[in-house]
């Protein structure tokens, strides 16, 4: 294990630089609120999971209501569904011990980094576990920090470093774009079958972003990928009938 | 809330949070093969999601005012073409950050 963590440590170095801000400004934006080290640390251990920590932090000083906060969290958090499903193959053949683990551990940022699989000289269980485990703990690290020492950090001198996550998603998209225009060119897949998927993703969250706003346009731009692959799908389908 | 109150709630965003990691592997587990479109959906998702994820940072941009839209944009731009150019993922991570956080402090 100690091999995989020192193996996984380089790739997950911008998750760090994120994570550890983030979960800070977390920690400080909790305690503004009365929730100290305590609570932060509890968040970040049983949810990991960024976005809805920070939304839920208003409810938590607000009367008793589990359905709304069920409701808003199942809201917030549906696109994980999308990760779990490509990393069925993946993931299904591990060992019972890590499996768990792996799928409660599955946020963004440690999708973004297994989603193309772990490398060719890596065992995968061990390199998707550590990637998982350093994630969580940068992310329950920075809420502590955040939560203990407060006004202490010079967080406005590091303003704009949780751009390293926006830059984490550039990287990849390019990656990826970079390897299907490769394959385009080696004859292995058509122009459309490398452009179709990203294309899909993109015009879908942008037209669901600027038609019902940032508050729900990721349960509409999963509906319509939904829509655009399964259109996909059963053309090539009928193509493949005829 | 009661401090009770608040860890139960804590507690249901984190059963909520991992039934929508968990869902997948539920529906399609104990040996059962997924059908051909979830496989196929499966390995085409990434590059959705990736392109989705983008734009989901880059949500708080106010394209109404010029400015305040700028860094992020170029930054994100900026960090594309380091990556074509250099291929090393943690330079062009930190090159594009190090390039936002520039144009925050010159343009804002």
């Amino acid at each position: 294990m100690q091999k995989a963590l020192r193996e996984a440590f380089p790739r997950t170095l911008p998750v760090l630089a994120g994570y550890l801000f983030l979960g800070t400004a977390y920690g400080i934006a909790m305690r503004a609120r009365g929730f100290g080290a305590l609570w932060s640390g509890l968040s970040s251990l049983v949810i990991f999971g960024g976005s809805m920590q920070f939304a839920l932090i208003e409810p938590l000083t607000q009367a008793f209501a589990p359905l709304t906060i069920a409701l808003l969290t199942l809201l917030i958090q549906a696109r994980h569904i999308f990760y779990g499903l490509s990393m069925l193959d993946k993931y299904s053949p591990l060992s019972r011990c890590r499996k768990p683990y792996l799928i409660f551990s599955l946020t963004d940022e440690t999708y973004s980094l297994v989603c193309e699989g772990a490398p060719a000289d890596a065992d995968p269980g061990r390199w998707y576990t550590a990637v998982s485990a350093l994630d969580h703990s940068y992310w329950f690290t920075g809420s502590i920090l955040g939560a203990l020492l407060g006004s202490l950090i010079p967080t406005e001198a590091l303003t704009g470093i949780d751009f390293s996550m926006t830059a984490l998603f550039t990287v990849i998209v390019t990656e990826q774009s970079m390897d299907s225009f490769r394959r385009v060119r080696a004859g292995e897949i058509g122009l459309g079958e490398a452009l179709f998927a990203p294309l899909l993703g993109g015009c879908a969250t942008l037209l669901s972003l600027l038609t019902v706003g940032k508050s729900s346009f990721l349960l509409l731009a999963m509906g319509l990928m939904l829509i655009g692959f399964g259109g996909r799908w059963t053309l090539s389908e009928r193509r493949r009938g005829a | 809330m009661t401090i009770l109150q608040r860890f139960l709630t804590v507690v249901l965003v984190a059963a909520v949070t991992l039934f929508t990691r968990a869902i997948p592997f539920a529906v399609f587990s104990h040996g059962r093969k997924p059908p051909a479109f979830i496989s196929w959906l499966g390995r085409q998702l990434p590059r959705a999601v990736m392109a989705m994820l983008v734009i989901y940072c880059l949500k708080d941009l106010d394209l109404s005012s010029v400015p305040s839209g700028a860094p992020a944009l170029i930054a994100v731009a900026a960090t594309a073409a380091l990556h074509i150019w250099k291929k090393q993922m943690i330079l062009s991570i930190f090159g594009g950050t190090a390039v936002y956080m520039a144009l925050l402090r010159l343009l804002g």
